[in-house]
């Protein structure tokens, strides 16, 4: 035990360690509190369309060797969240095939694009790192950071200003639009926000993975709680904890940090099944 | 209160009901009626905003309606108290602010009292019986509107004495001065509660009085052909 602590606390002085701790509870904060909405409205899959999205955008910026991939990667992600939602809303059957097909088409035209024109030795590698994140939050730079703490900042800000208007929408679309409100509008930002979060998270976790940490909170938080309000602190909480230990431990076994982070997310879910299981019995 | 002329509504470019002419006045108990197929539901749509009319325009006086909508997939295991599902009601009330006031608190808790599921407030509305839900999604439809209330099919899946007992409380309330709109299939109790009927037949529509529409040739027909239906 003794040794695991030196151990950490040696880790712990150097600032790159300290950046993606802060990096990585903060994107699985923000994941956290829109998955409850996309869990709940069915939405689920858009979050694993997006993400492979944001990785074809991340392959094309690597072949055009790109400084910053997040200027190609985000504007690509939120326009294909939104013409995404849109879709998704009328034809739910037809929009769940276009998905599948997109997330499936982006991925291989990525790979493709990074193969033929990569000027990279290590394509395999770069690959991998992209879609698993792999080592790249042990990478970040101050900048990107700055960048991901004030990213995330917005997001949060405007989930709890929003927080009675998401829940509206989640809970009934059409109720809000008989009201006279426009459900779209909010509709548009929650797909706004996971877009942003979804480019945030694939340097923590990797665009295959990212979907995890936007579904695993809210369904443990989900299985236990009757309340929304309830459901979304605690989907909160299960994420950051389980972003925490997952790192730490990452650090200490010298495991893929996202794997980690998910395998940390998988075990809360199990414990909140049993937890079910128990409160029933 | 709603005024509706000349309106086309369909779908895609496809008509599917047109000249529909209606009016609904402060206190009135609309109840809309019809085959399957000849536009009903398109017309709810159409009304609620959900859709665009072809042409013709649809006037509401007040800014929001109180809508009882038919129940989602998504709604069947949402975890949600019944405290936060009736307060979302006063959504069109919240204006530009972040969060509720005393006051809607207040309206809600109005509305849950008036529905009789006060005591319920704390309870997961996925654990709650068909009746209880249609109670809490009513008393939200009165915190959004306590003028016009929209209800759609909305007794399907509720046993007869929870039917009964749910007719019961759109009478109370319309009684109470709220005007209701009601889209049903069950032909005998709309004829009791209503003081209107809007039938959208396939080739004709009727709208009047609920005793002018009794003596219609069109009534016989509809009754006529329902009870059959119902034997077979």
């Amino acid at each position: 035990m003794q040794d695991i602590l030196e151990n950490l606390q040696y880790y712990l002085q150097f600032p790159f360690v300290r950046y993606a701790i802060v990096v990585g509870m903060l994107i699985a904060l923000c994941s956290s509190l829109l998955g409850v909405t996309l869990v709940l409205k069915r939405y689920s899959f858009i979050g694993d369309g997006l993400s492979h999205v944001a990785f074809g955008a991340m392959a094309v910026a690597s072949v055009f060797q790109l400084a910053d991939a997040t200027v190609l990667t985000l504007p690509v992600t939120v326009i294909t969240a939104i013409l995404l939602l849109r879709t998704g809303q009328n034809a739910k059957i037809k929009g769940d095939a276009a998905i599948a097909m997109l997330s499936v088409g982006v991925l291989a035209i990525g790979y493709l694009l990074m193969n033929v024109f990569s000027t990279s030795s290590n394509v395999t590698g770069d690959v991998c790192s992209t879609l698993f994140g792999s080592t790249s939050i042990l990478t970040l730079t101050e900048s990107e950071v700055r960048l991901c703490v004030l990213l995330s900042a917005v997001i949060l800000v405007l989930f709890v200003v929003f927080y009675n208007r998401i829940f509206a929408v989640t809970f009934d679309e059409n109720f809000v639009t008989a009201t006279g409100k426009s459900a779209n509008r909010y509709n548009l930002l929650v797909a706004v926000m996971i877009a942003v979060v979804i480019v945030l998270g694939m340097n923590l976790v990797g665009s295959l993975l990212i979907s995890a940490l936007i579904i695993f909170p809210a369904l443990s938080a989900m299985s236990i709680l009757q309340s929304f309000k309830s459901v979304v602190i605690c989907s909160a909480v299960i994420s950051v904890v389980c972003a925490f230990a997952g790192i730490i431990l990452s650090i200490l076994a010298s495991t893929p940090v996202g794997a980690t982070i998910v395998a940390c997310d998988m075990v809360g879910f199990f414990i909140c099944c049993l937890i079910r299981k128990i409160m029933q019995a | 209160m709603l005024q509706v002329k000349d309106l086309s509504i369909g779908y895609e470019g496809k008509t599917v009901a047109e000249n529909i002419n209606f009016k609904v006045n402060s206190g009135d108990y609309l109840c809309i009626v019809g085959e399957n197929g000849a536009g009903k539901s398109t017309l709810v749509k159409t009304l609620l905003r959900l859709q665009k009319p072809i042409s013709g325009s649809i006037i509401f006086e007040e800014d929001g309606i109180g809508y009882l909508p038919q129940q989602t997939i998504v709604q069947k295991d949402f975890p949600a108290s019944v405290w936060e599902i009736v307060l979302s009601g006063n959504l069109p009330h919240l204006g530009i602010k972040p969060f509720y006031t005393a006051e809607e608190k207040q309206r809600a808790r109005e509305s849950m009292n008036r529905m009789d599921i006060w005591e319920l407030r704390r309870k997961c509305y996925r654990n709650l019986s068909g009746g209880q839900q249609q109670r809490v999604l009513l008393a939200r439809a009165l915190c959004a509107s306590d003028k016009i209330l929209f209800l759609d099919e909305p007794v399907s899946g509720l046993d007869p004495k929870v039917t009964a007992d749910f007719y019961e409380l759109t009478r109370e309330l319309n009684q109470s001065g709220i005007t209701v709109i009601m889209v049903s299939h069950d032909l005998q109790t709309v004829l009791n509660l209503s003081s209107h009927i809007l039938h959208i037949g396939k080739e004709e529509i009727f709208y009047g009085k609920t005793a002018d529409y009794l003596k219609s040739g069109m009534a016989k027909n509809f009754i006529y052909e329902s009870s059959w239906e119902e034997d077979k």
